[in-house]
C-alpha cells in the first residue's frame, strides 16, 4: 500500500461505517449463494457470513470490538425484530388456540432436553465448568441466553457464540430429522425448529413457509420465557443434590 | 415505515422497564413481544403498515445474527482445548430437542384431537 492508501485505510477502519458495511456487503453475498443454490439447508447464510467475516478480520488484523462497533447497528435491531415476532404469531392465533395444551407440553419437553442433553454430553466429554455453565442454554435466544449465563456466572461472549452454532448446526439439520421422522404438519416442523434452534431456525423455517415461521417464531418466544423462569429452578436443585 | 418502527420500540422500550422494574429474568423485548402480542388481539387486528416493516425486518431476521457470530474469533483458543465435548454436545442436542419436540408436540396433538372429537 502507498502511504496516502494505508491513511484511508486507517482513518476508515477505526469508523463504524466500515464494520456495518461490510458486515451487510458480506451477508448480501452469502445470502445471494445460497439463494442461487435454491435455499439449500447445509448452506446456511449466517454460517456462510460468520466463516467469511472472521476471514476478513483475521487477514486485516482489525480486532473483534473494532468491527463490532460498527456492526452492533445490525445486532441491535434483534430487539425490534423480536418484538415484531408478535405479528406472524397473530396471524396463527387460530390454530395456537387450538393446539394449547400439546404446544406446552412439547414446549416443556423440548426446553428440558435442550439444557440437560447440551450440559450432559459436555460433561462426559470433559468440558471445563466455564464451558457447561455456558452452553446450558444454547437453545435460547441470543439476548436472553446471554442475560441467564450472566447472572449465574459463564461467559455471555462465549455463550452468543455457542447460541449462534447451534441455531445454524439446527436450521442446517432440521429438514433431515425431520423428514426422518416423518413428520409433515407445518406447525410441528416449525415449533421444534424454534424450541432448538431460536432466531436462526425461525428465520430459516419462514423460508419455508409462513406456518413454520410463525410456529418457529412463537417457540422461540416461548423457549425464552421458559428457560428464563426453569433456570433458576435447575441451579436450585443443582445446589440441593 | 416509521410508525410501524416506532411501536415495535416503544413496545420494547415498555418491556425493559417492566423486565427491569420488576426484576424479571426474562429480557426485556421478549416482554415486548408478548404485550405487542397482547394489544393486537385486543385490537384485533394488525395494521398494514405494521404488517409489512414486520415482514420486512424478519425477512432478514439471520442477518441480525451475524455480528454475535463472528464474536467466533475472540474464543478461538478455548474452542481448539475443547472442541470435541463442545461440537459433540451442540450437534447431538440439537437434533435430540428437534426430534424430542416434534415427537412429543405430534404425540399429543393425536391425543387431544381424540379426546375432543365427537
Amino acid at each position: 500500500m502507498t502511504p496516502k492508501l494505508a491513511d484511508i485505510w486507517v482513518y476508515l477502519a477505526a469508523t463504524p461505517l466500515l464494520g456495518l458495511t461490510v458486515t451487510l456487503l458480506v451477508y448480501q453475498g452469502a445470502y445471494w449463494i445460497y439463494q442461487r443454490l435454491n435455499f439449500h439447508p447445509l448452506l446456511n447464510p449466517v454460517a456462510l457470513s460468520v466463516a467469511a467475516l472472521v476471514l476478513i478480520l483475521m487477514l486485516t488484523g482489525t480486532p473483534y470490538q473494532t468491527y463490532f462497533d460498527g456492526a452492533q447497528f445490525v445486532h441491535f435491531l434483534l430487539g425490534p425484530a423480536t418484538v415484531a415476532l408478535a405479528i406472524p404469531l397473530y396471524a396463527q392465533f387460530d390454530k395456537l388456540k387450538r393446539a394449547f395444551v400439546p404446544l406446552l407440553g412439547a414446549l416443556l419437553i423440548g426446553s428440558v432436553t435442550a439444557i440437560i442433553s447440551a450440559v450432559g454430553i459436555a460433561w462426559l466429554l470433559g468440558a471445563s465448568k466455564t464451558t457447561l455453565i455456558s452452553i446450558s442454554p444454547k437453545s435460547v435466544t441470543a439476548p436472553i441466553a446471554m442475560g441467564i449465563v450472566e447472572k449465574i456466572g459463564g461467559l455471555p461472549s462465549l455463550t452468543a457464540v455457542l447460541v449462534v452454532s447451534t441455531g445454524i448446526l439446527g436450521a442446517a439439520l432440521a429438514k433431515y430429522v425431520l423428514d426422518f421422522l416423518q413428520i409433515t404438519d407445518h406447525s410441528v416442523r416449525g415449533f421444534s425448529v424454534g424450541v432448538a434452534a431460536h432466531g436462526i431456525g425461525t428465520a430459516r423455517a419462514f423460508q419455508v413457509s409462513e406456518e413454520a415461521g410463525a410456529f418457529s417464531g412463537l417457540a422461540m418466544g416461548l423457549n425464552g420465557l421458559a428457560t428464563a423462569l426453569l433456570f433458576p429452578l435447575l441451579v436450585w436443585l443443582l445446589r440441593v443434590f | 415505515m416509521l410508525g410501524a418502527l416506532t411501536v415495535l420500540l416503544v413496545f420494547q422500550l415498555v418491556g425493559e422497564a417492566v423486565a427491569h422494574g420488576l426484576d424479571l429474568p426474562v429480557p426485556g423485548p421478549v416482554i415486548g413481544f408478548a404485550l405487542l402480542f397482547l394489544a393486537l388481539l385486543a385490537r384485533s387486528g394488525v395494521p398494514d403498515d405494521l404488517r409489512d416493516t414486520a415482514t420486512g425486518l424478519l425477512r432478514h431476521l439471520s442477518l441480525l445474527f451475524v455480528p454475535a457470530g463472528v464474536g467466533v474469533m475472540v474464543h478461538l483458543s478455548r474452542l481448539r482445548e475443547e472442541w470435541l465435548p463442545i461440537s459433540v454436545a451442540l450437534l447431538v442436542s440439537t437434533v435430540l430437542t428437534i426430534a424430542c419436540t416434534a415427537l412429543a408436540m405430534r404425540w399429543l396433538i393425536r391425543v387431544f384431537s381424540k379426546k375432543t372429537a365427537p
